[in-house]
């Protein structure tokens, strides 16, 4: 048994976390072989495969793969790399082929992933067998309404069964569309942050740092007319915002949106001519799903941690992030746009617009967000002489869990904590 | 101005645009800008994008571009405060197409740009900007800033004016 990285004291409602989760690279060891071998890890969604023998190239975990549709349709993911001596053999990042070649020595696969050519073949004797040496593939690679992901570990979950709660956080995602299918819009956003991964996966729903890490962001906001209550007793932003455990170390904030959406609250930065659209979203929407989930729908954004590294933020617009370590103190971030296949001209460019207000590297908020978590990982620097990181906001708190609290936090870092314990 | 515009007066325009942005003088670059300009920043993988049907990086219009230097100089942007210094070349400027007022101009560029205890990061592309003529000067209608990099990677950000 391992050693607890984490000081869970309920009785005197104190989380406390040791600073060497995140600069040890002996950590990193066992996390790629505790966390990344080990979870579910998100790989790309149908809708950037649309036709047969489409494929891009990725990588996942820090792993080059191949996720492709085979001459049939039929989608996969393999592991580029020869089974030969090992080169990467398909170095475009995306297009449409039938057959990758290995540069080096030639070795061509069908891309059903079956070893067809391979030049000199009768240089072999012995126990030479093709068959045995197609594509390797992940263990596990399986898919939830569209969302692929692979899992290394033979003796794994099923994907359902492991995204349990969060099923329902990404339905309502889907639900935008009318035909239940969203598609992930042309135009990657990949970029380093100089920090430990888990601080993007903190980041990303710790409502808590939004008043001070985006105080521009919110002044924006301001000046282009939209309104910002501004809160009391003990929350900070929105007013009413709840940080839900979904089970299996998945969590989401659940919270009053303020803020815009594409489907279908206006704000003034969508522009007077955005209103008879944007209203006919929200007719179409009430009379499909009913009032309730409309509601639901259109008016919270709600940010989704799938455990341990994908992020779907569903607030200015609908982001798909994931991100993996490049040793203890980088990652390398990708994300993505998604939206509804039938959405109009008028209303995708909204779309990304409203995405561009306060995500990405060139957006309103992002930057600020990479800047603390690159100002964290400096700080960290210290951490033999500051070893521990205080996260016991809320803890304690009866009733709802609060966005603004660490409530959702804690759940990430047990869950963590629980999986590099279990080895 | 002459009739016949010469690459000279376009790149003693460009350069003093990008000296006002190295020294952070970005109120007096707005006044280089049309009151319709628009500044994009395509992604990396689709740097021939429509930012109408492709997520940029940045694709801000007048408005927006207002904002983003009121943003710029708080001192609450963080990943801009301190201010990194940068330092801009501009080279192989060409003169593209000239439709009535608007010229459209192409050009290299490095853009270097430091903080404290980081390494440089180098920023390097293409510049493709559409001026309009005005009197004896240009006008800023399109700035659009194609980086060559495959992917922003351990550039980050462009949280300054690129």
């Amino acid at each position: 048994m391992a050693r607890s990285y984490i000081v869970d004291d309920p009785e005197r409602k104190r989380f406390l976390l040791d600073r060497e989760t995140l600069v040890s690279e002996t950590v990193l060891r066992e996390e790629q072989e505790r966390i990344f071998s080990k979870c579910w890890i998100y790989v790309g969604h149908s809708s950037e495969l649309k036709q047969p023998n489409d494929f891009v190239t990725r990588r996942v975990a820090g792993r080059p793969v191949i996720f492709n549709r085979d001459m049939r349709g039929e989608i996969h993911c393999f592991l580029n790399t020869c089974r030969h001596r090992g080169a990467v053999v398909c170095t475009e990042r995306e297009g449409s082929r039938r057959a990758f070649r290995c540069i080096y020595h030639g070795w061509a696969y069908r891309n059903d992933g079956a070893l067809g050519q391979v030049p000199g073949e009768e240089a072999y004797k012995g126990e030479f067998d093709k068959s045995g040496l197609g594509l390797r593939k992940p263990a596990k690679f399986e898919s939830y309404r569209d969302f692929w992901f692979l899992n290394l570990d033979p003796d794994a979950p099923a994907l359902r069964d492991y995204l349990g709660g969060a099923t329902d956080y990404i339905d309502l995602v889907i639900d935008q569309s009318p035909s239940a299918r969203m598609e992930i819009v042309a135009g990657a956003q990949e970029y380093d942050v100089a920090a430990n991964w888990k601080l993007m996966v903190e980041n990303s729903v710790d409502d808590y740092h939004l008043p001070s890490t985006h105080a521009t962001w919110l002044a924006y906001m301001a000046n282009s007319g939209v309104k910002i209550e501004r809160p009391t007793e003990g929350r900070v932003l929105p007013t009413k915002g709840l940080a839900v455990d979904l089970g299996n170390g998945h969590f989401t904030t659940d919270n009053v949106n303020f803020r815009g959406r594409p489907v279908a609250a206006w704000i003034p930065i969508y522009g007077e001519e955005a209103k008879p659209e944007m209203e006919e979203i929200r007719r179409e929407l009430w009379a499909r799903v009913g009032p309730e989930r409309a509601q639901r729908i259109a008016d919270t954004n709600r940010n989704l941690v799938i455990f341990p590294n994908l992020v779907i933020n569903d607030g200015s617009s609908v982001t798909v992030r994931t991100f993996f370590p490049d040793g203890a103190g980088k990652m390398h971030v990708s994300a993505w746009a998604l939206g509804p296949v039938e959405e109009s001209e008028s209303a995708r460019a909204r779309r990304l617009d409203a995405f561009l207000t306060f995500y990405g590297p060139g957006g309103f908020a992002t930057p600020d967000d990479v800047e603390a978590l690159e100002l964290v990982q400096q700080g960290l620097a210290n951490w033999q002489d500051d070893r521990w990181t205080e996260m016991s906001r809320g803890m304690g708190r009866e009733g709802d869990q609060l966005n603004s609290d660490e409530h959702h936090l804690r759940i990430f870092w047990r869950k963590w904590n629980q999986m590099m314990e279990a080895a | 101005m002459r009739n016949d515009i010469t690459r000279t007066d376009v790149e003693d325009f460009l350069f003093r645009e990008a000296a006002l942005l190295d020294e952070w003088k970005l109120e007096e670059w707005l006044g280089l800008l049309t009151e319709d300009a628009a500044y994009y920043v395509p992604p990396n993988d689709h740097p021939e994008g429509d930012h109408r049907t492709t997520l940029f990086i940045l694709a801000d219009d007048i408005v927006r571009i207002r904002e983003r230097v009121k943003r710029l100089m708080s001192p609450d942007c963080h990943a801009e405060y301190p201010h990194s210094r940068t330092r801009r070349m501009i080279s192989n400027v060409r003169i593209v197409g000239v439709d009535g007022e608007f010229v459209t101009v192409a050009a290299n560029f490095i853009c270097n740009r430091f903080r404290r205890y980081e390494r440089v990061r180098e920023y390097v592309g293409a510049y493709r900007y559409v001026l309009k003529r005005v009197g004896d000067d240009f006008r800023i209608k399109e700035r659009r800033i194609i980086i060559d990099a495959h992917e922003l990677g351990s550039l980050g950000a462009v949280s300054f004016i690129l």
